[in-house]
């Protein structure tokens, strides 16, 4: 008991454990450590992705080759695909809040295997030097898109094993997270905590980790299949070999396209942590939400065929996953709705976190609604493979995981490192990157209805004039996320000390010290109230 | 350390691995839906090849597996009535059955390797599309589930040990037990893969 | 929550009865192989290797003495499956 005392006076940053120095985080097995570690991990590649979006960006301000040929552009677009896809936004939320936040959300000490936990990290960091190794290695980087469609995938001369693979490696990080997340929340949630009084954010986690173990192996055992259609030449995907490449395409959205809701569910649940704690009023619809969120995560495994609605499907295949992409739009709508009503007559306070979550509601509507225009089998025909799609899940996975980052780390910055950021800085920022990135991306909605294809290093001159506006819009993005991200930093090392409850929040996280202590909780909490019940605040609490 | 390492919970632990056998389920699952769009669309061709499969081979190894199952299963009771020795040699029995579940698979790997049939081979790439298909995935799932095999015979050689230096005991056996209920899902996967291989002509 | 269970002891001779059955059900789904079922062939396999692996599940397996919260799992992910397996053949069966 004594270690225990002691470990409990001393925060988690400041902690001295087994090893010292830099080998006392990279062998830690606190989560919170472990958790800093994918963030930091995941900002660097986000860093880089971002940086490449760029360039394809400066690329795309003129007709013709601008700044690179047209093979570069390929391997561009595939790197920043990979890059973004499987080792940022997959990985991201979870990884980084979830490691950090689930267990001090449901009042545990830790998840359920820490030592797991930790080996998580170590694959997902050698799954990304694998990825990331085929632009260094052997041939010509990857030029196939994240999707590696068959059977170009195991035709061309370009460097597709090592993608492939790294793929095939992160996905193990993905399934062990989410397998360790179940197991946590079946078994680690403070006496008292029942179901029905789990916060959102750990809701949104369980169903996530559900899809990460479900549909993860089918994209892991796709992939060996091009691996070894590739070196050992088995008949899989390849017409030559009898084989079919629309079974691919079913395969790798079976997997992928529940994969957007491994990506959107933890973002969605962020922002139902943070919408009542700055309305200062309970969720609304609390219960709706929970079933909400676990019938995305079922219905979401069904539409998959979605994307391949001009590959040559049956009409019946087509029908179903048409009516069953409208039907999943229908618990996201209730989402919506429920945050909405949240909002209404609260004592809305307007500070950074709030500002990502409520531009996280403006830029989500619109990719849902967009989703739908794709969803619906006529338009779809038009505008498949064009600037349209590429705006559309920007606007959902940018738009809808990126701004949930943002409003995350921004609500619990102060948790994490134990200081305040400058919350002026902050807020330029976020207006720049707003801003930025309705330039950026709304003006490809018009692009592709006008017919203009995605995946080129060049178009017609009829789509010059838009194509400018889009490219001054992600500079300008970027500049707003180059402050956000500097403020941050700055604030890490530099920051004013940050009280234990800077937002006047009420689940458990904020009623630790921050830091938090390595043993999270000195004792473990007993829970008798629901998450959200902020009627029993005083009226002096509110005026904060 | 930190305080929380030593917390132990055993239900914890076999939902965890529950979990995991449902991925190794489904990362079979994949392949079992590249099988039936192939065989649906080739049914004569896989017809044929599957006759080319020695199916005595087949039978021996199912019933090799069934047997190894249950020492697996009677293994725990042994522990559970701390009969040490006899849990000792029903593992052992297992491990050795699961051997030579491997050396069949060798054998009949190796026969078929002998007539010109391997993934790429010419003579493979004469017989035709469906034949291409069969055997691609023939080799594929057996040698994935080979390959389950070794990683169950390694759990078992460590729950061996441990029952040996009495590390699972009659109030500690998890460890065990889980490595029972993998090996039991490998035992499933064949289950299915024997008839769809060797027996639907 | 008691974190440390402890399963019932199955005697030995269920798990020798059980692998009596699974060893008959063998049999029975090479024999059947030498009758002509026409397209029932494959019907009859797999109904025969599903009856096999519920026998594995639940004695082999414990589900049998587990809480029902296991059952429910394994229903979920063979419901997910074979809709994945469904909706594939929506595609392929019906072009």
């Amino acid at each position: 008991m004594s270690s225990e005392n002691h470990s409990c006076q001393s925060n988690y940053l400041t902690f001295k454990g087994k090893y010292a120095g830099v080998w006392g985080w990279l062998f830690s097995t606190d989560h919170k450590r472990i958790g800093i570690l994918y963030l930091y991990s995941i900002l660097s590649f986000f860093i880089a992705g971002a940086f490449l979006g760029l360039l394809m960006k400066l690329e795309l301000i003129a007709p013709g080759s601008t700044i690179m040929r047209a093979q570069t552009y390929n391997g561009f677009f595939t790197l920043h695909g990979i890059t973004m896809i499987f080792l940022i936004v997959i990985p991201g939320i979870p990884a980084v809040f979830g490691n950090f936040f689930l267990p001090l959300l449901i009042g545990a000490r830790d998840v359920a295997f820490p030592r797991l936990n930790l080996l998580s990290w170590w694959i997902y960091i050698l799954g990304a030097l694998v990825a990331l190794s085929s632009q260094f290695l052997g041939s010509d980087p990857p030029d196939t898109g994240w999707t590696f469609y068959a059977p170009y995938s195991f035709r061309t001369g370009t460097n597709m094993l090592p993608a492939v693979l790294g793929a095939f490696i992160l996905g193990f990080s993905s399934i062990l997270t989410g397998l360790n997340f179940i197991v946590t929340i079946h078994r680690l949630r403070a006496p008292g905590m029942t179901w029905l009084r789990m916060p959102l954010f750990p809701w949104s986690l369980y169903g996530t980790a559900w899809i990460q173990l479900l549909a993860t192996p089918i994209i892991g055992i796709t992939l060996l299949m091009v691996v070894a259609e590739r070196t050992l030449k088995i008949g899989f995907f390849d017409p030559t070999l009898g084989g079919d490449p629309v079974l691919y395409q079913h395969l790798f959205w079976i997997y992928s396209h529940p994969a957007v809701y491994i990506m959107i569910l933890p973002a969605m649940g962020i922002i139902s942590e943070l919408l009542p704690a700055f309305a200062r009023k309970p969720i609304f619809g609390y219960k709706a939400i929970v079933v909400s969120t676990l019938l995305i995560a079922f219905i979401g495994y069904f539409v998959w065929g979605h994307h391949m609605f001009t590959a040559g499907m049956s009409g019946t295949a087509q029908f179903a996953f048409s009516f069953l992409t409208f039907l999943v739009a229908i618990p996201s709508a209730v989402k919506v709705f429920n945050w909405l009503a949240t909002l209404y007559k609260g004592s809305i306070h307007i500070q950074t976190p709030f500002l990502w979550a409520a531009s996280f509601l403006f830029v989500f509507m619109i990719g849902g609604m967009s989703g739908l225009v794709l969803g619906a089998l006529a338009t779809n025909v038009h505008l498949h493979d064009t600037a349209f799609v590429v705006a559309h899940f920007h606007f959902i996975v940018f738009g809808g995981v990126g701004y949930a980052f943002m409003a995350g780390i921004h609500y619990w910055f102060p948790k994490m490192f134990g200081r305040m950021y400058d919350s002026g800085w902050a807020n330029t920022g976020w207006g720049l990157f707003f801003s930025g990135f309705l330039t950026l991306y709304f003006p490809m909605f018009i692009l592709g209805m006008k017919g203009m294809p995605r995946r080129y290093f060049d178009y017609l001159p009829e789509f010059h004039g838009l194509n400018v506006i889009s490219s001054l819009g992600a500079m300008l993005m970027l500049f707003g996320l180059a402050i956000v991200l500097i403020n941050l930093m700055r604030a890490a090392r530099r920051g004013a000390a940050a009280p234990d409850n800077p937002w006047g929040a009420l689940t458990l996280e904020w009623t630790v010290p921050s830091p938090p202590p390595v043993a999270n909780f000195i004792d473990i909490p007993t829970i008798v109230t629901h998450p959200y019940d902020y009627s029993i605040l005083q009226p002096k609490d509110l005026s904060k | 350390m930190t305080p929380t390492e030593s917390h132990r919970d055993d239900v914890g632990a076999k939902i965890g691995m529950w979990l995991f056998i449902f991925t190794e389920l489904l990362l079979f699952g994949g392949l079992f839906i590249v099988y039936a769009v192939y065989r649906y669309k080739n049914p004569v061709a896989f017809h044929f090849a599957a006759e080319e499969l020695n199916r005595g081979m087949g039978i021996l190894n199912t019933i090799l597996l069934l047997i190894s199952s249950a020492t697996v299963a009677m293994s725990l009771t042994a522990v559970q009535l701390n009969e040490r020795g006899k849990s000792l040699i029903l593992i052992s029995i297992t491990l050795m059955l699961g051997v030579l579940f491997l050396v069949n698979k060798y054998i009949e790997w190796g026969d078929k390797w002998g007539h010109g049939i391997y993934p790429g081979s010419e003579k493979l790439l004469e017989l035709g599309h469906g034949e291409v298909l069969f055997f691609g995935l023939y080799f594929a799932m057996t040698g994935l589930h080979a390959l389950h095999i070794v990683i169950g015979l390694l759990i078992l050689t460590i729950a061996l040990f441990r029952v040996k230096r009495n590390r699972i005991t009659s109030s500690d056996y998890v460890l065990l037990e889980n490595g029972g209920l993998y090996w039991h899902m490998v035992d499933i996967v064949w289950i299915f893969l024997f008839p769809l291989f060797y027996l639907i002509v | 929550m008691n974190s440390n269970h402890s399963l019932p002891r199955i005697r030995y001779s269920t798990y020798l009865w059980v692998l009596a059955v699974l060893l008959a059900l063998t049999l029975i789904s090479v024999l059947i192989t030498y009758m002509d079922l026409g397209r029932f062939t494959i019907l009859g396999a797999l109904s025969i290797a599903t009856g096999k692996s519920f026998l594995v599940l639940w004695h082999y397996m414990h589900l049998k003495h587990e809480n029902r919260f296991y059952l429910a799992m394994i229903a979920l992910v063979l419901l997910v499956f074979v809709a994945v397996l469904v909706f594939t053949f929506l595609d392929y069966g019906l072009k």
